[in-house]
């Protein structure tokens, strides 16, 4: 139990310790408010002058009622996020392995280059004369883009990899429209792996989504597309290389079926990291791809945002990317944000604005920093330490496909743990005791209690080494059947496993005001 | 190459270990015709001076808000950001975190995520919030597929107040989608009859305020006849900071809020990333889009928080998912809940009043300049001017004396007749000098 300012109502009493403290607190390990349990409407952490009385403006709507909003002072503001950052996991805290989400260094500076003042301090609608750089920055990340793709075409302002999707097949959509055949070409067809962001979006934009189930060996059979192709096939949505890993070896066969049914070849590219410099989706007759800034390029992930999910695109349908876009005219840049003085035919508007330019100039600093040669050695050592991890772990762990060689991403299942009374989700709050962040686990949802490690090009050898050795430790541990290690886990984190099922059925989505507590009698 | 710690002894003792004896024997799944021969034609590696040099002769060719006198609003504008927010947006363990899929390692985030969603119901009045959307204009189209939803019907009216990169965006989706949308002509006044477009067809009515043009506008009449009809009333805004002086949407009968958070804690950064609001009403969280934080306990029994709700997410729910979104707009929703928390009530409406004051006294300086008219009978810190010229051609000459003065309707509206209309916005960092400065450059160049 709680008590009014977020602290243990006995002190001490729910920290497992022989040695219980007054606070809850362990060391550097604070128990922390919410800001409405100790900020006061009346402080206020920024200095600033009372105005001059004016005759308002208003109209009569002038707020009536107070917004109860806490202030703090900023050394309370200052000790607070502080305090909760230190709750937090990072990638420069330790091992980040979560597969399909490509967590790699986040060099700083690129931090310090998104805060130039010519980047960071200048408005979406200045006059073009005034953002000649802005703009010349995005044509550069475009080329970019497009050089490392082999694609003709890029649109940049998607601001996430979701919104890139929407952003590609609302590309297709109006390529199918312009051919008249909006009625009878509808279905989309979606491999069983699939990121759950690719049925999500073709249904958003009122398309019907066919699946294709995997075979065997964990990518997709050119045989089963052909019987589902046809005339109604509007795409198909591929991931590759695959979330199981694997890059989809047949994916040229499968693009050929689909030209030839007339559809097109949406590739998501949640896993470009493993192939830049390697191979080129335009190469292997993709029609549009998304690609997470976030994650290849290294825009930091924040916490779960913000993103930025750039689409290229092939010839035929480079002309309904939508707007706006960058054009250059005798050596002067300008931004097209109306379709009546475009010379394409634009499907629309997908946000306001031109997209995320904080991440544009990350990740061309990222780009700029590895260079051609860089990025082609980032992709190779990223597929080398996945590769190393599975070579390392493959005597003790079930792979669902077989030892071979993966890409970025290495596939484990939970067939290894089957009778030992410990989960896929017990093992990975168990690597959390040992100091790492779990992989992504249960998902993809092809294979049962999926385990999907990522290591990233960013790991040295010492640290794969020492992650391999504590992943052999835990396995040691399962098969000794030391089943505590793991059911209970974790045990040392600022928080003991949490009842999901609790928020979802009584959810509490915000503070609000506790009821006055009763004095006692006494 | 600084960013790669593997050395080639290193990479071959790997290659050892894994019992292939080249890289490329492990990419041997890609057709082998498909394999680059050679590199891409784009330039090798470069130091931190080189990329800090390259890259700053690019912002150097920029003209910067903080350097010249500023009036460009519009959406997105121009405030003080405290510098404890732009350092603790920077701690790595909020930077380089993910999603928080595992809570008992980003309690951080999570915590955050609920006092951020706290802080936005509360401002716009009401109940719940999400996580935060891409941005106000994705948040206003989700809006709109929410509001379908829960009517179960297929028709949005726009009103002709509302930004037209908005009204695009919400239009180009629901087109996708197979909706219907009735946007009204641009309304520069706050004149249209809304309440005319409604009828028992229409999923929701959605209104911004302040909107486009600056104008204030009150809900109430609006919501009731929505209401009356099983619709649902959307209140979009551009301007958080407005929230700190003008009635909440809430309290005029909003059902669903969208709007864009720049404003607080924020840089404009031409034009994102950026932190799209969403709140509704307790009834309607189950249709909500996006993540949520909500409050539970441990294993011990302490406070602590989870994503949840996640049932109506792709991730779970596949094609019947509420929506496609998957990001949420993390790190720029702790820079707004950091601004938010050292503002606090006081602190955002002496900010409101200080914006709306130095607006009126602009407002009150262009109006004497001859030929120049303010359209506005209300406004929070933005309005509209007449000029007796086109507005465009205006602003490019004020940018060459070194004042950006705003933005001319028909970058936003082309082709609706309102060439020699002005969108002026005004916040806390224009001075007395930016003022004159802008009358001076105004006078000279109409």
């Amino acid at each position: 139990m709680l008590n009014r300012q977020g602290r243990p109502t006995t002190p001490g009493a729910a920290v497992e310790s022989a040695h219980p403290t007054f606070t809850g607190n362990r060391a550097l390990q604070q128990e922390e408010p919410l800001i409405f349990e100790f900020g006061r409407t009346d402080v206020i952490g920024v200095d600033l002058d009372e105005p001059a009385p004016v005759a308002d403006r208003l109209g009569g709507l002038k707020r009536k009622d107070t917004i109860g909003l806490p202030g703090l002072s900023e050394p309370e503001a200052m000790r607070h996020y502080v305090r909760l950052s230190q709750k937090n996991y990072g990638i420069d805290t330790g091992l980040f392995p979560l597969g399909s989400c490509t967590m790699k260094h986040n060099p700083r500076l690129n931090e310090r280059m998104a805060r130039l003042p010519g980047f960071a301090d200048i408005h979406p609608l200045q006059p073009a004369s005034t953002v000649q750089g802005a703009l010349a920055l995005m044509d550069e990340l475009a080329h970019w883009l497009k050089e490392l793709t082999g694609m003709p075409a890029v649109t940049l302002s998607p601001k996430a990899g979701a919104h890139g999707e929407l952003a590609g097949m609302a590309a297709i959509k109006a390529a199918i429209a312009a051919r008249g055949e909006t009625a009878t070409r509808n279905v989309v067809l979606v491999p069983d792996s699939a990121h759950g962001t690719n049925p999500a979006t073709a249904a958003l934009i009122g398309f019907t989504v066919k699946a294709v189930p995997a075979r065997e060996d964990g990518t997709v059979d050119p045989a089963e597309v052909a019987k589902l192709a046809g005339p109604d096939t509007a795409a198909i949505m591929l991931t590759n290389p695959n979330t199981c890993g694997l890059f989809e070896r047949d994916v040229v066969e499968i693009a050929r079926v689909i030209h030839e049914a007339g559809g097109y070849f949406y590739c998501d590219g949640a896993n470009f990291n493993a192939i830049v410099g390697k191979a080129r989706p335009g190469d292997l007759g993709v029609d549009a791809m998304h690609i997470n800034l976030h994650k290849t390029f290294s825009t930091p992930h924040g916490g779960g945002g913000p993103g930025a999910g750039p689409v290229v695109l092939s010839d035929r349908l480079a002309a309904f990317a939508p707007l706006p876009y960058v054009r250059l005219d005798d050596g002067r840049f300008s931004l097209v944000e109306h379709a009546a003085v475009s010379d394409q035919s634009p499907l629309g508007r997908l946000t306001a604005f031109h997209g995320q330019m904080g991440m544009f100039v990350r990740a061309l600093a990222f780009m700029l920093s590895h260079g051609a040669d860089g990025l082609k050695q980032a992709s190779e050592d990223a597929v080398l330490n996945a590769n190393y991890v599975r070579a390392c772990l493959a005597d003790l762990m079930s792979l669902p496909f077989g030892n071979r060689a993966c890409m970025h991403e290495v596939l484990f299942d939970d067939a290894w743990l089957k009778g030992t009374g410990v989960t896929t989700l017990d093992f990975a709050k168990a690597m959390i005791d040992e100091g790492y962040h779990p992989m992504t686990v249960y998902f993809p949802l092809v294979v049962h209690g999926a385990m999907l490690i990522e290591p990233t090009e960013s790991e040295s050898k010492a640290s794969l080494d020492l992650f391999i050795a504590t992943l052999r430790d835990l396995a040691f541990a399962v098969r000794d059947g030391d089943t505590a290690r793991f059911t209970g886990a974790p045990y040392h984190a600022p928080r003991r496993r949490l009842d999901e099922t609790r928020a979802a059925r009584q959810p509490v989505l915000r503070w609000t005001a506790p009821a006055p507590v009763a004095e006692a009698a006494e | 190459m600084r960013y790669l710690p593997l050395t080639d002894a290193d990479r071959r003792e790997m290659l050892a270990r894994i019992g292939v004896a080249t890289v490329d024997e492990l990419f041997t799944d890609i057709p082998e015709r498909m394999r680059m021969a050679a590199p891409a034609d784009l330039p090798r590696a470069k130091g931190e001076m080189e990329v800090e040099r390259h890259l700053g002769a690019m912002a150097a060719r920029n003209v910067s808000a903080s350097s010249v006198p500023f009036f460009i609003g519009a959406g997105a504008y121009k405030h003080h950001v405290p510098a404890t927010v732009d350092h603790l947006i920077q701690r790595s363990e909020f930077l380089t975190s993910y999603t928080p899929y595992q809570p008992e390692i980003a309690q951080g985030t999570l915590q955050y995520l609920f006092e951020f969603q706290t802080q936005v119901a509360m401002l716009t009045g009401m109940e719940v919030a999400n996580a935060s959307m891409y941005d106000g204009s994705t948040a206003a189209a989700e809006a709109v597929l929410m509001a379908h939803r829960v009517t179960r019907r297929r028709k949005a009216v726009l009103s002709g107040g509302i930004h037209p990169h908005y009204a695009e965006v919400m239009t180009t989706l629901s087109d996708l989608a197979g909706d219907e949308v009735v946007r009204l002509p641009p309304d520069v006044t706050a004149t249209e009859d809304l309440l005319a477009a409604i009828d028992d067809s229409v999923s929701c009515v959605v209104v911004q305020t302040p909107d486009v043009f600056g104008n204030l506008r009150d809900l109430r009449a609006v919501a009731d006849k929505a209401h009356a009809h099983g619709a649902l009333l959307v209140a979009v805004f551009t301007e958080a900071v407005s929230l700190g002086l003008v009635e909440a949407p809430g309290a005029m009968g909003a059902d669903i809020v969208a709007g864009e958070g720049q404003s607080i804690g924020n840089a404009l950064s031409f034009g994102g990333p950026y932190v799209g609001l969403f709140a509704t009403r307790q009834k309607f969280v189950r249709q909500m889009p996006g993540r949520l934080a909500g409050e539970t306990v441990d294993a011990d029994g302490r406070r602590g928080f989870v994503l949840t709700l996640s049932t109506r997410e792709q991730h779970i729910r596949r094609d019947k998912a509420t929506s496609n979104i998957c990001t949420n707009s993390g790190l720029c929703c702790l820079a707004f809940t950091i601004h938010m928390s050292l503002l606090g009530e006081s602190g955002l409406t002496r900010l409101a009043r200080v914006n709306h004051a130095n607006a009126v006294k602009l407002a009150e300086a262009l109006a004497a300049v001859p030929g120049v008219k303010v359209l506005n009978e209300t406004f929070f810190n933005e309005f509209t001017l007449r000029l007796p010229k086109p507005a465009a051609a205006v602003v490019e000459a004020m940018a060459d004396h070194h004042v950006l003065a705003g933005v001319p309707v028909p970058r936003l509206l082309p082709g609706a007749g309102l060439d020699d209309l002005l969108l002026v916005a005004s916040t806390e960092v224009n001075t007395d000098a930016d003022r004159a400065a802008f009358v001076a450059a105004l006078t000279e160049v109409l």
